[in-house]
């Protein structure tokens, strides 16, 4: 017998794939959707949970952390609404239109769905699959979609609701759409939302995505975003929740020429919290930086795991990301560039580094690079290490008590990082997220 | 003001300072002079508390009480300033937040209140004018960027902000140009009164041209060797330290 094959099940699989047997005929889709569903559930009836001896999962071995998988969520009742109506306060005060869904459920009472400018369209995923819709037909499931990647297949399967953003031709969207996702449910559940962005060439939008949940809950998110040529467009997603919640997160993007994407994730809660980023450069001239910060504690365990191909050439992409570790929390890391052959004169930087507050905390830093042009200036760089005694020494012999210069040397930490938001009101209200953070944390 | 007695200090399991006794009144500018190795700056760092100085016998009294057992922000409260040989550059953290969270963690510390930005904001466009320092300099990283004289500059302008009692300058000649001497010299004499001391530690006697000392005294092999008024500088100067280095092996 081969000692690869995996005949034997975990219960969350066995969970999972009865869940979608169950489902099927409820989820919304017309038959194309149907078929698409089939598809990936027998690619992940053969890929099963990712596990450590899947290189791309090696620190997050999501087949042993998912004990069992939760029943899928069913709809939202008026307590979960009401908590939900208190999700996404970490953005601070900032004029956006909120677009909620609540245990993965479009909720228009809750939404900001009016005076839209000219060319922006907002509809429900769920409604969007059963109508048929063109720009779900163009596609859905066709961004920057990876290979043999169990839970993109699984989320493909059982994607219930999730936002459909469309954004015309040139056409500017002044205020930043917030996507708040709520998973606050009185039981834990498996929630399995799906969203698709399509800015077109030369529009301008900004984007944010946040996350809550209450304790237990069991989310796969994917969204796949569609930059078109000369279009600029920034897309935060901001994940926080209980402790003990598993969030999978998969976001794909394709960015044409001469465009700007402006990506930033910030994790400052949950469980297990795993960020996957699959971006390709399809045109030439684009630059995109894809930037990050998590503060950890307890026993979070937060992956970012990116891979960045570049296949046009002239791009610049810059990847910063800062990790901040506290008590037994892990931190993982793991950035591959690849650069096709004729990528030339691509510019690809990374950067990740590890600051650890405690002797317990782990951090995992695994940059690569992978380059098949001859003509690119391409390199990364990785740090792990605690406060630098000598710096804390300095602001304490001015005065500054100890908890407060630990406080400046973190928040100078992942400065870096959050400076990379263009949006100051947003910078400002992630940067007072730190504040309190670290202010909580005392010592 | 400042009574050390007996203080005996180690680092990294070596002793460096053997028996040290030095006493400065308030009112007065105290020199200490010494070659290399002889236990200077570890007599300033131990004075403000850095960590892997160990103080394993004696005492540092300020006004009477002992700062040896307080941390270096309780020191620095106390009135107690440490001018850096080496300022450190601290990267993200402007300039101007660094001196406003000083400032007012000291007056939290002493019952005072803090200031609000305008009367803070007037008081570092006075100081830094005073220094000849920009205003935009200071939006800055601490120290990032900045000159060997500008750091120097700056640590001075911190000691005017913080108004301390008793002032510790170590080394803050090196590194500087005549021009920046004078600058630097000039910040630290408007900042000598009747109620403040401050312990000048130097290797050479050209900045004693400029802050002119009350005592100077020779450090040598961790204890003071000798102890004489501003004309031992000079001599010193002519003659070098082999003589005491000779003293302070035979005493030892």
């Amino acid at each position: 017998m081969n000692a690869e094959l995996r005949s034997v099940k975990t219960s969350a699989e066995r969970a999972l794939a009865d869940a979608y047997m169950a489902a099927k005929g409820k989820l919304p889709g017309d038959r194309k959707v149907a078929a698409l569903r089939d598809a990936a559930a027998a690619r992940f009836d053969v890929l099963g949970l990712p596990h450590r001896r899947v290189e791309e999962w090696k620190y997050t071995d999501l087949r042993a952390l998912l004990g069992d998988a939760k029943p899928l969520a069913g709809a939202p009742d008026n307590a979960a609404k009401d908590r939900a109506r208190q999700a996404g306060k970490l953005i601070g005060d900032m004029d956006v239109r909120r677009v909620v869904f609540v245990n993965g459920v479009f909720a228009p009472d809750l939404s900001d769905l009016d005076n839209f400018s000219k060319g922006l369209t907002i509809r429900s995923m769920a409604e969007a699959l059963t109508a048929g819709d063109a720009v779900v037909a163009a596609h859905l499931g066709k961004v920057a979609t990876p290979d043999r990647e169990g839970v993109v297949e699984l989320n493909t399967a059982l994607m219930g609701d999730g936002a459909l953003i469309h954004v015309a031709r040139g056409a500017t969207v002044e205020r930043p759409i917030h996507l708040v996702f709520a998973a606050t449910g009185d039981k834990p559940a498996s929630i399995f939302t799906r969203s698709l962005v399509v800015i077109e060439q030369g529009a301008r939008a900004m984007l944010v995505e946040s996350h809550d949940a209450t304790a237990g809950q069991q989310v796969n998110t994917a969204l796949e975003l569609v930059v078109g040529d000369n279009a600029h467009v920034d897309h935060i997603k901001i994940t926080g929740g209980a402790d003990d919640l598993i969030h999978v997160s998969s976001l794909m993007v394709t960015v044409g020429a001469h465009a700007r994407f402006n990506d930033f994730a910030f994790n400052i809660g949950g469980g297990v919290v795993r960020n996957q980023t699959f971006i390709r450069f399809d045109g030439e001239g684009t630059l995109a930086s894809l930037r990050g910060t998590s503060l950890l504690k307890g026993k979070q365990h937060v992956d970012s795991t990116l891979l960045v191909d570049h296949k046009a050439s002239g791009c610049q992409s810059r990847e910063v990301f800062a990790t901040v570790l506290d008590d037994e929390s892990r931190g993982v890391f793991q950035g591959k560039i690849v650069v096709r052959q004729h990528a030339q004169q691509t510019d690809a930087r990374m950067m990740t580094r590890a600051l650890l507050l405690s002797d317990e905390a782990e951090a995992d830093s695994k940059p690569e690079l992978e380059i098949f042009a001859d003509d690119v200036p391409c390199g990364h760089g990785a740090t792990t290490g605690a406060l630098d005694e000598n710096l804390k020494f300095y602001l304490m012999a001015r005065g500054i008590p100890e908890v407060e210069a630990e406080s400046l040397l973190v928040q100078a930490f992942v400065g870096e990082a959050i400076e990379g938001i263009e949006h100051a009101g947003l910078r400002d209200a992630l940067m007072a997220q730190v504040v309190t953070w670290l202010e909580k944390r005392g010592i | 003001m400042l009574e050390v007695k007996n203080l005996h200090v180690t680092v990294d399991g070596k002793q460096i300072l053997k028996g040290l006794d030095l006493t400065v009144n308030k009112g007065e500018v105290h020199a200490i002079m010494g070659p290399n190795g002889s236990g200077k700056s570890t007599l300033a760092y131990v004075m403000a508390g850095k960590p892997g100085y160990e103080a394993t016998e004696g005492q540092i009294l300020l006004d009477g009480e002992n700062i040896l057992p307080m941390q270096s922000d309780e020191r620095a409260a106390k009135g107690l300033f440490l001018a850096f040989q080496y300022p450190l550059e601290i990267p993200g953290v402007a300039t101007m937040t660094f001196l406003r969270t000083a400032v007012n963690a000291q007056r939290k510390k002493r019952g005072q209140a803090e200031l609000t930005t305008p009367e803070f904001l007037k008081l570092v466009r006075e100081a830094a004018g005073k220094l000849e320092i920009d205003m935009d300099m200071l939006r800055r990283g601490v120290n990032v960027g900045f000159s060997g004289g500008e750091k120097k500059r700056n640590e001075i302008l911190q000691m005017a902000l913080l108004q301390p009692r008793l002032c510790v300058l170590d080394e803050t000649d090196s590194g500087l140009d005549i021009d920046a001497l004078k600058i630097v010299s000039d910040g630290v004499n408007r900042l000598r009164s009747p109620d403040r001391a401050m312990v000048v530690i130097t290797h050479y006697q050209r900045l004693l041209d400029h802050i002119v000392p009350d005592v100077v005294h020779v450090l040598s092999a961790g204890r003071i060797v000798k102890t004489g008024g501003k004309e031992l500088a000079l001599e010193l100067e002519a003659s070098g330290y082999a003589q005491f280095q000779g003293e302070a092996a035979l005493a030892s």
